[in-house]
């Protein structure tokens, strides 16, 4: 597999009314052709800041102060917004959470599918993008494209109108599909739907995929890699058996332990006392030092550095250095 | 649960409609009966528009019945309870909401948000008010400097905990949980459960438990309910409803859940339901899920099927269930 995106050392800030929140604080990580990359972290770990950063689709008020996102070798950083119009939807697509508001209400489905194609495909005569729109209709498994062409979003359910949305977002055969939170707004049975249909269509068109969720049952689902983040820096990335099986970061087992098993009914969970970081005021080590049970000393005092603990398993954690074996249990 | 315990709380027969403009009427819940026994928690489980919230906020009372009643008690409650009845209830029975960031005043401190319910009541007042707020605050795992404060300085789990200590504040007996975690972090939300769970032990506390994630009502509850559409299809203890479901949209609701094992997750068979829900106010006729149902035959969609008892404590409503 040949690498087709490679972050480094990114860094974003955020400027608030009350300071500047260090929402990304040196991440890497790369994707390969027509791999599942799922990024996993809570609200406020930085996750989605990281994926905007790709798209180019940072709010106003965010900076990227550090670092490459290096798009087959082009470095994305240092491209102008001209030229980073050009890329997203076409080499770069990016679906949503909420359906709703990432598609027009004014206008018809097919509209918005043949919108894409207008900006980027200029080469395609009217016909062929209506031919297109209504081969990618089927395609997204919504039956009866003819008449779904002319509908509304509102006459849509909401399992349907993301189906759109993967539609829209897959108009011209984008390289790399950014899903953020793409089922978290659906019932379980639709999100099912969701993520077959998005494992299938990667077969077919062979596209590469970064999905963010905090959903640990989609990651098992979907995805071929990890990337754990927590206070705004990747503490764990590991192929997905040996994250779920291998677990290596304390944070990562805290997770996987307060989620129910079927088993262990009637015991308690295992609950991560305590709260995240404040990211305005980052914690000098460890971000998960001040929740973690095993801290040492080191932890609080000086950032984890990347440690590899497996073929592509990193893990950021002073427990893994050699010194600390004793405490690894 | 065994035949001889006495149930705190029965619905009968409860129905709760909408009019919805242009003589449209939305039945959000459909003639649903069932009894909660003391000391029990009853999770109640369904995909977004099947009515669990308003099943759980009409047996509170917060909307007013279409048809049906609510037995609390061995008293029926309703419109015509005296004022002192009513009273008497409100404090017996609490709810905690789904957003933490909605459900409480922004303007209000802690400290007397909490001791809303308390003030209504007329029960502590001053020294003594203080005194149960903070004893409160320490039960839910907060401090008593956090008394002063306003919501906002709070993260999400530590409001859900100010929304859990307003509801403990007149010693309720029973406490809908609408949907009480889902607005939180995953980390979060086992702090809250294992709450919940450990102040039901201490205060003998009975829970309806709303929810639309399945491994935790499965965690949290001793029987668990179905509802699709407004309608009660499956009910059983949890773990025969989780081992052995009979109603086909349990069976496809269970198999769509995604487990977090990717080893399981690779080679498990998922029933795919076709299509989404129907329109609910459409339906009239026949069993509600006819249309998605993979085994319907041409009864289903002309008799609406009855709750049967398919084995002690195991109810479905379906035909194909003798």
């Amino acid at each position: 597999m040949s690498r087709l995106l490679e972050v480094n050392q990114l860094r974003v800030q955020i400027e608030t009314q009350h300071g500047t929140v260090l929402a990304v604080r040196g991440v890497s990580f790369h994707l390969d052709e027509q791999e599942t990359l799922a990024i996993v972290g809570e609200s406020g770990s930085g996750k989605s800041i990281s994926v905007k950063s790709i798209m180019g689709l940072l709010p106003k008020n965010g900076k990227i102060v550090e670092g490459s996102i290096l798009l087959e070798g082009k470095d994305l950083v240092k491209y102008s917004e001209r030229q980073m119009q050009s890329v997203r939807g076409s080499d770069i697509s990016m679906i949503f959470q909420d359906p709703m508001t990432s598609l027009n209400p004014t206008m018809t489905i097919g509209k918005q599918i043949v919108e894409v194609l207008k900006e980027h495909r200029k080469d395609m005569s009217k016909a062929q993008m209506k031919e297109r729109a209504l081969e990618l209709i089927s395609l997204v498994g919504i039956s009866n494209p003819e008449a779904r062409f002319d509908q509304y979003p509102h006459q849509l359910s909401g399992g349907m109108r993301q189906r759109v949305v993967i539609a829209v977002a897959l108009a011209c055969d984008p390289r790399i599909l950014i899903a953020d939170e793409p089922t978290t707004a659906l019932d379980v049975t639709i999100q099912a739907q969701i993520l077959d249909l998005m494992r299938d269509l990667q077969k077919k068109i062979k596209t590469s995929i970064i999905i963010i969720t905090h959903n640990l049952g989609v990651v098992a689902n979907i995805a071929d890699r990890v990337a754990v983040m927590y206070g705004g820096q990747l503490v764990e990335t590991a192929d997905v058996r040996d994250l779920f099986y291998e677990t290596a970061h304390p944070y990562t087992k805290g997770l996987l332990a307060s989620i129910p098993k079927a088993s262990e009914k009637g015991s308690e969970l295992t609950a991560i006392p305590g709260t995240p970081p404040d990211l305005m005021e980052p914690p000098k080590g460890c971000p998960f030092a001040a929740r973690c049970t095993k801290t040492m000393e080191v932890c609080r005092q000086y950032p984890p550095e990347d440690m590899l603990c497996g073929e592509n398993h990193h893990v950021r954690c002073w427990l893994l250095d050699e010194r600390a074996k004793a405490l690894r249990e | 649960m065994s035949a001889d315990k006495k149930p705190l709380l029965e619905v009968k027969h409860l129905k709760k409609y909408f009019h919805v403009g242009k003589n449209q009427t939305l039945k959000a819940v459909r003639d649903i009966s069932l009894d909660i026994y003391k000391g029990e928690t009853l999770g109640l489980v369904g995909e977004s528009g099947c009515g669990k919230s308003t099943f759980g906020r009409t047996v509170i009372q917060l909307y007013e019945p279409t048809e049906g009643t609510v037995v609390y008690d061995g008293q029926v409650i309703n419109n015509s309870l005296s004022q002192a009845d009513r009273h008497r209830f409100t404090r017996k029975m609490q709810m905690i909401f789904q957003d933490p960031y909605a459900s409480l005043n922004p303007r209000m401190k802690v400290m007397d948000i909490i001791a809303e319910g308390m003030d209504a009541h007329g029960i502590f007042k001053g020294q003594e008010r203080k005194k149960k707020v903070i004893e409160l605050l320490e039960t839910v795992g907060l401090s008593e400097e956090h008394a002063n404060r306003f919501p906002h300085e709070f993260s999400g789990g530590q409001r859900q905990r100010v929304g859990i200590a307003r509801a403990l504040a007149v010693d309720p007996e029973f406490i809908i949980c609408d949907e009480p975690i889902s607005a939180l972090d995953v980390s979060i939300q086992a702090q809250v459960i294992n709450l919940l769970k450990e102040l039901q032990k201490r205060r003998n506390l009975t829970y309806l438990f709303i929810a639309h994630d399945l491994s935790m009502v499965k965690y949290i509850s001793d029987r668990i309910g179905v509802m699709y559409l407004g309608s009660m299809v499956e009910l059983a203890d949890s773990e025969t409803l989780f081992d052995d479901p009979v109603h086909p949209y349990t069976q496809a609701l269970l198999s769509a859940i995604p487990i977090p094992d990717p080893d399981v997750e690779k080679n498990r068979n998922r029933i795919m339901l076709e299509g989404s829900l129907p329109d609910p106010i459409r339906l009239t006729q026949g069993c509600l899920f006819a249309g998605r149902c993979p085994y319907a035959e041409e009864l289903c969609s002309k008799n609406t099927p009855e709750m049967k008892e398919v084995r002690p404590g195991h109810f479905a409503a379906c035909h194909r269930v003798q």
